[in-house]
């Protein structure tokens, strides 16, 4: 495993020097110093939701799981059941800890039958390698873990016009390419696993490359898409892009201290797979119903509800908000929060506390954003 | 960067146009940039008495929320209302139709605290 080092520095993605040159206003995210936003956030969002926008997501953590027992030690180590996606499959999953809590949410794509790439969160990178190797080391399976973080570059471009600008770097056939799948072939001659996967509530692909090729990847990808207005999007839009689609976040919504359950998740738990990491925690919080729940709200007074801002029930203190924005898209300002689970149902009344000031909210459905389909 | 000679800025920058006993007050060009995207403004009310440099309303972006710090002391008589639908104004125009409120002055001589636009544009140089 790779020690992080004693240094407050900063990591670069390949692309450092061209956010730099971009114009980008950069900020330290994950131990990385990484692109918030170019010009605007509001723009770089409406055009993820009109047209194709282009991240850079190689600070995200890609492990590779593989080995004769691979899949008996993912099924072990993770919530879900990676054992019955095909190859050529992702499947979205979570690493809890004994107590049902979560270490990280996963995108688990089969490379073959006994072999993984695993993509976590920048943040949690070393902590799921911790655990995974500490799984190994008091198991008996035959697994192996690489960290191909650091050798692995991750461009995105993500929007409606994705598929179409891509069609032109390639000769995979996009349309066998389904959503949460994946393909491995050339992408403007630069050899790649395209994954139709992405995490703006859009369609879109993630483009998973050598390091080394990661700026002629995002070169080629946004001079194919100049015609069709593509433009660099950095974390900020991210961010409001999949609140509007009701994802979570590690940190804000996910954590430590939340059990899929308590997040509209359990469908990801897979109980009935046998013994795994965190099952009896889990197992009891899906028999007895989880204490809390994440809900949407949409605020009815004129204020903006944040993150760790109070959330009231008749005056009382309930809970808080996770994550809160002005939805771009909506141009209503809306939230998630975790409260009590008997008090969660849509078109309840809640307070979010502004400034010291109740500001009323009704509960949603989520998402609040659904993308039209054809 | 330059800045409107007429005015005078302090170091939070904000901006004040002084005309008579009377001065409009708002963010400078350079803070509104800073900011990015202004999604909602919170306006002091009518009536209200601003004290130089202290909080008297609320700007948020996408991303952040920052206190507005009164530039100058005095008595509210006037708020944007077009801020309300339209914060985005403080974006496109931050010196014009951006502009916040505009106060009585208590005591213009406050404005010797402040530095015009040759000593802004050096400070945000």
């Amino acid at each position: 495993m790779t020690g992080s080092t004693a240094t407050d520095e900063l990591r670069h993605t390949p692309l450092h020097d061209l956010h730099l040159e971009l114009g980008a206003r950069m900020v330290p995210f994950a131990g990385y110093e990484m692109p918030v936003q170019y010009e605007s956030i509001m723009e770089e969002h409406r055009t993820v939701r009109g047209a194709v926008g282009l991240f850079d997501l190689s600070h995200m953590g890609e492990l590779e799981v593989r080995g004769a027992e691979a899949v008996a030690f993912l099924r072990y180590a993770v919530v879900s059941d990676p054992g019955t996606i095909e190859i050529g499959q992702a499947q979205y999953s979570m690493l809890c800890d004994d107590d049902g809590g979560i270490i990280d949410d996963l995108i688990v794509y089969r490379l073959a039958e006994q072999r993984f790439m695993v993509v976590c969160n920048a943040s949690n990178r070393f902590a799921v390698i911790e655990q995974l190797m500490t799984l190994l080391e008091d198991g008996d399976l035959a697994a192996e873990v690489e960290d191909r973080s650091d050798a692995t570059g991750l461009v995105a471009p993500q929007g409606p016009l994705a598929a179409t600008v891509l069609a032109r770097l390639t000769d995979l056939e996009l349309d066998q390419v389904a959503n949460y799948h994946f393909a491995r072939g050339e992408v403007a001659g630069i050899e790649c696993i395209v994954a139709r996967t992405g995490y703006t509530g859009e369609d879109g692909f993630e483009l998973f490359c050598d390091a080394s090729r990661t700026r002629e990847l995002w070169k080629a990808v946004a001079t194919a898409g100049a015609g069709d207005g593509i433009r660099p999007c950095g974390l900020g839009a991210r961010d409001t892009l999949r609140l509007e689609a009701g994802m979570p976040l590690y940190g804000n919504e996910l954590g430590r201290d939340t059990n899929p359950f308590e997040v509209n998740l359990g469908r990801v738990v897979k109980l009935e797979k046998g013994e795994f990491v965190g099952r009896p925690a889990l197992q009891a919080v899906a028999d007895a119903g989880p204490r809390r729940k994440l809900i949407g709200l949409q605020m009815v007074d004129n204020a903006i509800p944040r993150a760790g801002y109070e959330v009231r029930a008749g005056g009382d203190a309930v809970g808080t908000v996770t994550s809160g924005t002005l939805s771009p898209t909506l141009g209503t300002k809306i939230a998630m929060a975790l409260v009590p689970a008997p008090l969660a149902g849509i078109g309840n009344e809640f307070e979010v506390m502004v400034r010291e000031r109740p500001q009323r909210a009704e509960q949603v459905k989520l998402p609040f954003y659904r993308r039209p389909r054809d | 960067m330059s800045y409107p000679d007429d005015l005078a800025y302090s170091r939070e920058h904000e901006w004040v146009r002084m005309d008579g006993s009377r001065a409009t007050i708002g963010i400078t060009s350079f803070a509104a940039d800073e900011l990015g995207d202004i999604v909602f403004v919170e306006l002091p009310e009518v009536g209200a008495s601003l004290k130089q440099f202290s909080a008297f309303g609320v700007v948020e972006s996408v991303k952040a929320v920052s206190d507005l710090l009164a530039p100058i002391s005095g008595e509210v008589v006037e708020v944007n209302e077009a801020l309300r639908d339209a914060p985005e104004l403080i974006n496109s125009d931050p010196f014009g139709d951006g502009w916040i409120a505009v106060v009585e002055v208590t005591d213009a001589s406050e404005t010797d605290a402040l530095m015009d636009a040759a000593a802004y544009g050096q400070e945000t140089a």
